[in-house]
């Protein structure tokens, strides 16, 4: 196993998601103020890569499209333990949609030729489709496994995936080349340790940006996207109140019929 | 000037944030109830570089300074003052070691402190007093080439829970007459003595070391002979001070946010409290308070690693933190209305810990004492 690259996100940070607003002309977050963590799943995603480093030595390489800004982000998942990062960051890549995007992160995913295995979140907390994992496999025609929620090897190169499906978990074995999303239930993200902050300084995170990838830009980007933002709404959410009036049996029968009529028990 | 900090502090705060909001919060009703300091924290805290963050590199250490040790105390403060006391006081046995040791003293004891398998702690105070270092009673003399102490020391942190004491027992008369000595737990008439229950920084052992006809080896005279005071002195001055003070930064920094918190989600009168002035000003103040706190405990550590004298800016950020940190937990629970001296709530903790925090690792009135000193300085006539 020589290579994984592990697909990394910066989002806003969750603790800041009551600071979020939505632009009401452009349908975008505004992200000024907020500041940016790696997307929690990818966290996932990056320590099953780790798993193999750890085992096998393997090169844990991140990628990330993502405005140029967010290296901290980048930083922050070196010196949780991968070796080197590239950001893919260029003008015509801002408006992509999951296609574009997709675009976008399989040419850098072929500029980080050889690789064996693509590990990305099961989806990013922004945006939240779930889509870009699939398509990129799509692109790479590698297989793909959504998830994934255990992995394990079964000798150098044959891995034991369980994936979550609706009815329960189904076990698959495959081989590289192989792109995996990862659930919160594969395992525990280890803390950056304080020697691996030291260790991520001199690692190195390269910039690039379309003049290396060669994308054609009627492909990516706002013009190489064919979905379109209609409307974004806010979901409001608000108490209602019950009162219950009666003896306590009466009340205690009301409230009981209520939690039934909602479907709660 | 520049005051903002780099990538690696803001790595090193927030992945010591991180490990302490998942890893040590679930521990705090436990040694609040228990007055225990949870030693199970030693290896994770370990791993992540928390125990070994100012031992030099070749003891084993990471050698990251004095202000990425600031940030990571304030940080575990942030979420329990009393485990981040004691790995100030760790530190505090890892830097008198460090600064006074011999090279197989070092080579000896530095690297099991930083890799957190053993636990140190540093005893100057006993029941005659703390600040009045030259009234120290407990004696060491030499007999047959070892030495034997004898005394009581009382008030100090991770005594029941360290296996290392860096003791300054008398060896003669006078300010020339205190030595420093390395007291292994194990040793011949060494005992631990009663546990105290502080009613704050619960979680931070407090105790008794006993010192009973204690036989030790000759060469475990820590310094000179007769440079205890400086050795004291020195060790309280720079990592004592510092340790304490980003204990109480951590303390303020969680009034801000529990104040805050609750000034925006409490409604009164159909809007939150915050929105009247009366509390408002109080968060100001509270806000205001946190960044002078947070500028000067960074400037003391700062100096420190620019190797620049700095025991009165570590006596003013200690004295000055400390007090700031109980003045602004009381007006973060005077927020909280009745609910900040619920026990459910946070703020009443924080208060509790801050006045530890005070008389803890040399008095709020010594730091004066010095801070005195220095303001008066420049007006001394010669002569």
């Amino acid at each position: 196993m020589e290579r994984v690259i592990v697909c990394v996100k910066p989002v806003p940070d969750p603790k800041a998601w009551d600071r979020l607003r939505l632009d009401p002309v452009t349908k975008t977050l505004i992200r000024e103020g907020i500041p940016s963590v790696i997307n929690p799943l990818d966290k996932h995603a990056l320590e099953a890569a780790l798993e193999i480093k750890d085992a096998h030595g393997t090169e844990v390489v991140i990628l990330s499209m993502a405005p140029t800004a967010t290296q901290p982000v980048l930083r922050e998942a070196l010196s949780i333990g991968a070796d080197r990062a590239a950001l893919l960051s260029d003008q015509v890549f801002a408006g992509s949609d999951t296609l574009a995007t997709s675009r976008i992160l399989a040419a850098g995913i072929r500029r980080l030729k050889p690789f064996d295995l693509i590990f990305c979140g099961n989806y990013t907390l922004d945006g939240s489709t779930a889509q870009v994992p699939s398509q990129i496999a799509e692109l790479l025609g590698v297989p793909n496994i959504m998830h994934v929620t255990k992995m394990e090897f079964l000798d150098a190169r044959r891995l034991a995936v369980t994936q979550k499906i609706e009815q329960g978990y189904a076990k698959l074995e495959a081989e590289p080349p192989l792109l995996l999303s990862f659930t919160k239930e594969a395992n525990k993200p280890r803390y950056t340790t304080f020697l691996e902050i030291l260790a991520a300084e001199k690692r190195e995170i390269s910039l690039w940006t379309n003049s290396h990838l060669n994308l054609d830009p009627a492909l990516i980007g706002l013009k190489g996207s064919p979905t379109q933002m209609a409307d974004l709404l806010v979901q409001r959410k608000t108490r209602q109140g019950l009162r219950l009036e009666g003896s306590p049996q009466e009340m205690a029968q009301g409230l009981a019929e209520k939690i039934h009529q909602l479907g709660l028990i | 000037m520049d005051f903002k900090l780099s990538e690696r502090e803001e790595l090193l705060r927030k992945s010591t944030r991180e490990f302490a909001e998942s890893e040590i919060t679930p521990g705090i009703e436990a040694m609040e109830e228990t007055g225990n300091f949870p030693v199970d924290l030693l290896k994770p805290m370990a791993k992540l570089g928390i125990t070994g963050l100012i031992a030099p590199l070749e003891y084993g250490g990471i050698s990251l300074g004095y202000l990425a040790r600031t940030i990571v105390l304030e940080e575990l403060a942030r979420v329990c003052a009393a485990v981040a006391t004691g790995m100030q006081v760790h530190h505090m046995a890892i830097a008198q070691l460090n600064d006074f040791g011999t090279e197989e003293q070092k080579k000896k004891y530095i690297p099991p402190l930083a890799r957190g398998e053993t636990m140190g702690c540093v005893a100057v105070t006993e029941p005659s007093g703390g600040s009045d270092v030259l009234g120290i009673q407990s004696t060491a003399d030499l007999k047959d080439d070892k030495w034997i102490l004898n005394g009581r020391k009382c008030f100090i942190t991770n005594s029941h829970t360290s296996d290392y004491w860096l003791v300054i027992a008398r060896t003669g008369e006078g300010p020339k007459g205190l030595s420093a000595f390395i007291v292994d737990k194990d040793a011949p008439g060494a005992k631990t003595g009663r546990v105290e229950h502080k009613f704050g920084l619960r979680g931070s052992n407090t105790g008794e070391l006993v010192l009973d006809n204690c036989e030790l080896p000759r060469e475990n005279i820590l310094g000179q002979e007769g440079g205890g005071l400086g050795v004291a002195l020195k060790t309280v001055s720079e990592s004592g001070r510092t340790g304490m003070a980003a204990v109480a930064l951590g303390i303020l920094q969680a009034c801000y946010e529990e104040a805050g918190k609750f000034a925006t989600e409490r409604v009164l009168y159909g809007k939150p409290i915050g929105a009247l002035q009366a509390i408002s000003f109080y968060m100001a103040e509270i806000y205001t308070e946190l960044d002078i706190c947070r500028l000067l405990c960074y400037r003391a550590s700062w100096m420190k690693d620019q190797n620049l004298r700095f025991d009165t800016e570590s006596a003013m950020a200690k004295s000055y933190t400390c007090d700031a940190a109980a003045r602004c937990a009381k007006k973060a629970i005077e927020i909280h209305g009745a609910y900040g001296i619920m026990k459910e709530y946070k703020v009443q903790r924080l208060l509790r810990d801050a006045m530890v925090t005070i008389s803890a690792g040399g008095t709020g009135e010594i730091g004066k004492v010095v801070l005195g000193r220095a303001a008066l300085a420049p007006f001394q006539k010669k002569g």
